[in-house]
């Protein structure tokens, strides 16, 4: 195991990826000569040339089509999308097109196309480039979503959706490709589905993906001095979002609290409150919280930006008031 | 002045600018050091290098009836629409007092009440926009017309070409001003755009365009005075081409590392706020200690006035979060007035 940043991991994966595969290739604004807006290229375009690591016009929709319709004939591109915010403008492509054309055309053609972006809050980046934008992405049929929250977890969850057959959405963080974290030296790939145990708990389960996974360890660590035990659930894959492992989980725990960096409507944290009322309602102890963003587009100011999205301090707080405390 | 010049502008209006391009300048400086305080944060993009521009067109069009939009690299062309500098920056430091409460930030000033329509930040964005606005204008039977300053870059999104089709089909009253400073971030414009020449791109759409000079506000005033007059008299849009180049890196984070210094020299040489400076000294108007004088009334007033203003102004309150989200008061949104 050695340890590698956010960014190395995903960089990992590309080289390996792309040395194994000539059909694979990668694209995306200012990735190829530039190396990438988080590095998550460095190098690639002097080690396997501008046919394979494309810097594109800033045309989203355009070139996301474009990796959509050479994956059906066998290309296997991975597209970056410098922001999620961008990400909006390829939609079309990425819904209409690539999400669907395997349903609709019978079986016949598949769209093995990888699309990476960060999103999230960073630093005063004002109100047009701070979307969250998994809620949207988890919500439409024929489309993987995963979100790594490490880079293990980063570094794997690409090698999987590389080689899977499917559209994969990866959801970064603009905040995390400078995180550290243990990644095996061996190759090695995580599944597309499922969640992940970040820490044990009896008392109450934090539910968390991407960067509110960290949120919810760190609350996790205060309500220990509370002596609340909190088990913490990392949802690193949110299409499909792992039912069993959110059944499992509340049903050992009795209560849930669901940490989202995104606004509250239609998000992760309704999809999953949804799930335990399907699944296993009557194992509650108490009914399961959310702690979302404000509902509001993010400010520049920074104090105001801070009070729009949940803190560690937001889900103990929830987590007190839950036990009463 | 230059001979091959149609329309001119008197020396009073080039002392002015000339004035109006080393505050643009020097603003932008000061922006780039409080961005290094960390008084500024988000992204900041300056337009250091690109004064001629903003100042050449909206010389020659009517700020404040005419109707202005543009992108994130925006604080310049909002102060030359009228927006008070000193509301700008507070912006820029996240102050009440500041465009937008604080709440926009540096790719987002705005200033409706000079008919500044704002920056936007993604890229392309504004070009439906702008057309837009300028069928809002035609409904309203005004002769205002609608300026959108963007990027070379910006032309390779499909709005580009949705918006020129639209412009063209309904004649409507738009100039598409495009600042080709070669560069979109990191990328030289021949590595991502097929046709160089942006004005080329638009004769598909019968629109009439035209490249030029974008570092001599003579050549970009008196193109713009051609381009806003052929809009404003009602012959649909127009595409003016200025050659630019932006003297610092495309926003804080930008190493900048991507340009030979060979192409930076050369551009440094076209400084266009040198360039009216020289032509005001060598017409007898000017003597260079005046201009020494001129600039440090200049870094005095940024200091004085503008920056302490940005420094003394308070925070907007925490209510202000959830203020604007939607109209406050509609009473549509109860079915009616009663
Ligand atoms: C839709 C979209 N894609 C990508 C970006 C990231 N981005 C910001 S500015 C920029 C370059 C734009 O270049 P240009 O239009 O030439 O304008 P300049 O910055 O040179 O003034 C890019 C790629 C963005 N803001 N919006
Ligand atoms: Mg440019």
């Amino acid at each position: 195991m050695a340890e590698m940043m956010f960014w190395e991991a995903v960089r990992r994966a590309h080289d390996e990826e792309m040395a194994r595969d000539p059909m694979v290739i990668c694209m995306g604004e200012d990735i190829g000569v530039a190396g990438g807006t988080y590095k998550a290229t460095k190098g690639l375009y002097d080690k396997y040339g501008p046919e394979r690591v494309i810097d594109t016009p800033i045309s989203e929709n355009g070139f996301t089509g474009l990796a959509i319709g050479a994956s059906f004939i066998g290309v296997r591109p991975i597209v970056e999308i410098m922001s999620v915010n961008f990400a909006w403008l390829a939609m079309d492509q990425l819904f209409n097109s690539a999400a669907k054309v395997h349903y609709m055309s019978g079986g016949q053609l598949r769209a093995p196309v990888v699309v990476r972006s960060p999103g999230g809050t960073a630093h005063q980046l004002g109100a047009q480039h701070s979307a969250r934008m998994e809620k949207v992405f988890m919500g439409i049929a024929g489309l993987r979503v995963v979100t790594p929250s490490n880079p293990r977890q980063a570094y794997g969850l690409l090698k999987s959706a590389v080689r899977c057959d499917d559209p994969v959405f990866i959801n970064e963080h603009e905040l995390m490709y400078n995180l550290k974290g243990e990644v095996p030296d061996e190759e090695y790939f995580m599944p597309l589905e499922g969640s992940e145990i970040a820490r044990e708990g009896r008392d109450v389960t934090l539910f968390g993906y991407n960067i509110s996974v960290h949120w919810a360890l760190q609350a996790a660590d205060v309500l220990a001095k509370h002596g609340i035990e909190a088990e913490v659930v990392d949802l690193f894959a949110l299409n499909p979002i792992d039912r069993e492992g959110i059944r499992q989980s509340v049903s050992k725990t009795h209560r849930a609290v669901i940490v989202e960096e995104a606004e509250p409507p239609v998000g992760v944290g309704s999809e999953v409150m949804a799930i335990i009322n399907e699944e296993c309602f009557f194992e509650l102890d108490a009914p399961p919280v959310r702690v979302s963003a404000k509902n509001v587009p993010i400010p520049y100011n920074h104090k105001l930006e801070k009070a729009a999205i949940p803190s560690p301090d937001d889900v103990v707080r929830a987590v007190l008031k839950m036990f009463g405390k | 002045m230059n001979s091959s010049l149609k329309n001119t502008l008197s020396v009073e209006s080039h002392k002015r600018l000339l004035r109006e391009m080393l505050f643009a300048r020097r603003f932008e400086e000061r922006c780039y050091e409080a961005y290094v305080e960390r008084k500024i944060g988000g992204f900041l993009h300056l337009y250091c290098g690109e004064e001629a521009c903003a100042h050449g067109v909206i010389e020659a069009a009517r700020p404040g009836h005419d109707y202005i939009i543009t992108s994130y690299r925006d604080h310049i062309h909002a102060i030359k629409s009228g927006v008070d500098p000193k509301a700008v920056m507070a912006e820029l430091f996240a102050k009440v007092t500041g465009t937008c409460k604080g709440l926009g930030g540096s790719m987002h000033i705005f200033g409706v009440d000079h008919r500044f329509m704002g920056g936007y930040a993604l890229v392309g964005g504004p070009f439906p926009l702008a057309a837009g606005i300028a069928k809002g204008i035609k409904m309203k039977g005004g002769d205002e017309i609608c300026i959108c300053f963007l990027g070379d870059a910006a032309n390779n999104q499909g709005t580009f070409h949705e918006s020129l089709n639209m412009a063209a089909l309904w004649e409507l009253p738009v100039l598409y001003v495009c600042e080709n400073n070669l560069y979109g971030i990191g990328t030289r414009i021949d590595r991502s755009t097929a046709v160089v020449d942006q004005y080329k791109r638009v004769s598909a759409y019968n629109i009439p365009s035209r490249q030029v000079d974008g570092q001599d506000i003579d050549v970009v005033y008196d193109a713009a005075v051609d381009a806003i007059e052929h809009v404003r008299s009602g012959k649909g849009p127009y595409f003016l081409e200025l050659m630019t180049y932006r003297y610092r890196g495309h926003s804080m984070s930008d190493s900048n590392a991507y340009r030979e210094k060979a192409e930076e020299r050369r551009w440094g040489e076209r400084d266009p706020v040198i360039i009216l400076r020289d032509r005001l000294i060598e017409a007898g108007e000017m003597t260079l200690d005046d201009y020494k004088k001129l600039d440090h009334e200049i870094l005095e007033q940024i200091e004085d006035e503008i920056i302490r203003f940005a420094e003394e102004s308070p925070e907007p309150p925490l209510e202000m979060l959830e203020k604007y989200v939607l109209v406050e008061n509609d009473p549509w949104v109860r079915g009616g007035a009663g």
